[in-house]
């Protein structure tokens, strides 16, 4: 196989991470909203947490990224 | 790393170029190059110590955080202005963030906490002027910072627990056949830590920018501003851009809520 084209599957491998964080923000924000609903008043507390996590979720679907970068051009 | 992305991009960058119109790489935007080229040349022990464009940045987000801190707290009054009141909802931000993840014996680390805060908070928000330079945008910098952090936090806990911190490494309630394999995996993950903390800055400030510039470049390939077409492009650069301030706050606020909450590790071992 050219190499080329070995990179561009490999950088399309690497959105494979994609499904893993698609799971993990909606987990976040579901049970986010879950929890206000059962308890409003917690809403401050649990919302800044929620960004935390909503944060920590995104990083792992932009490391798949950076990978793909790195197959591509490194 | 981006500046070599950069030069591998830019043989590949002239498609799209009409007459008269050059396209430039989404990349372009990270090179580093020396502001001051005459002179004696800055290198110590191999190392280029140029003043660049980056630390020019760098310098002028610390002016901008004196400035803001000075000009703010210069009268003290007791109803605030503008100005004073901008400056003490950023003080009760990280002294509610230290509160609340760290607890009492986190205040004397509150002006280190501050720095880090506004640092990257002003670095990410003047690199969204269009033209300027993201700093954080770069591994060497976040890297260099994250690495600082979790060091000084390591330091922390060990003169507080001395040799009792790496019983931090031991998860509690473990039967221990399982230990030998929890173990590596828990001093692993400790010492990724510096890498995970400014990947993740440095990736979310890169990935945006490159998207900003890719879909700005896509106005330009549709025609230009005053053409029908290139609307939706310019909508949708607007409202990445709206994104992008939020992504700079959200990321200096998760870049400083994890060093608070590694010093609560290392202060209170689980």
């Amino acid at each position: 196989m050219e190499v080329e084209a070995a990179k561009m599957i490999g950088a399309g491998l690497a959105a494979i991470a994609l499904a893993g964080v698609g799971v993990g923000i909606g987990n976040v924000f579901a049970t986010t909203i879950s929890t206000i609903g059962r308890n409003p008043s917690i809403q401050d507390r649990v919302s800044g947490m929620m960004w935390i996590g909503f944060a920590l979720v995104e990083a792992i679907g932009l490391f798949a990224l950076l990978i793909a970068f790195m197959v591509l051009f490194g | 790393m981006a500046s070599e992305e950069t030069a591998a991009h830019g043989e590949g960058a002239g498609h799209g170029a009409e007459a008269g119109h050059e396209a430039h790489s989404p990349l372009e935007q990270f090179e580093i190059h020396p502001l001051i080229t005459e002179g004696p040349n800055f290198t110590l022990m191999g190392f280029d110590l140029s003043f660049t464009n980056s630390s020019l940045w760098m310098v002028i987000t610390i002016l901008c955080v004196y400035a803001l801190v000075m000009m703010g707290s210069r009268h003290g009054s007791m109803v605030p202005g503008r100005l004073q009141s901008l400056v003490e909802i950023i003080y009760d931000f990280i002294a509610d963030m230290i509160e609340s993840n760290v607890g009492r014996e986190g205040r004397k680390y509150f002006p280190f906490f501050f720095t880090l805060f506004t640092f990257v908070l002003v670095g990410n928000m003047l690199g969204m002027i269009p033209g300027s330079f993201t700093f954080t945008s770069h591994i060497i910098v976040t890297f260099t910072m994250a690495l600082f952090v979790v060091t000084a936090v390591t330091i922390i806990g060990i003169a507080k627990h001395g040799l009792h911190f790496f019983s931090f490494f031991v998860p509690k309630g473990v039967p221990a056949p399982v230990l030998p394999l929890l173990v590596p995996i828990e001093i692993l993950s400790y010492l990724i830590r510096p890498i995970s903390l400014s990947v993740r800055l440095f990736v979310n400030m890169m990935a945006g920018h490159i998207m900003l510039k890719t879909f700005a470049g896509f106005i330009i390939a549709l025609g230009g501003f005053f053409v029908i077409p290139a609307i939706a492009p310019l909508a949708l650069t607007v409202a990445l851009s709206g994104l992008e301030l939020a992504i700079a706050f959200l990321q200096a606020y998760v870049f400083t809520v994890l060093s608070c909450i590694y010093l609560q590790e290392a202060l209170h071992l689980h």
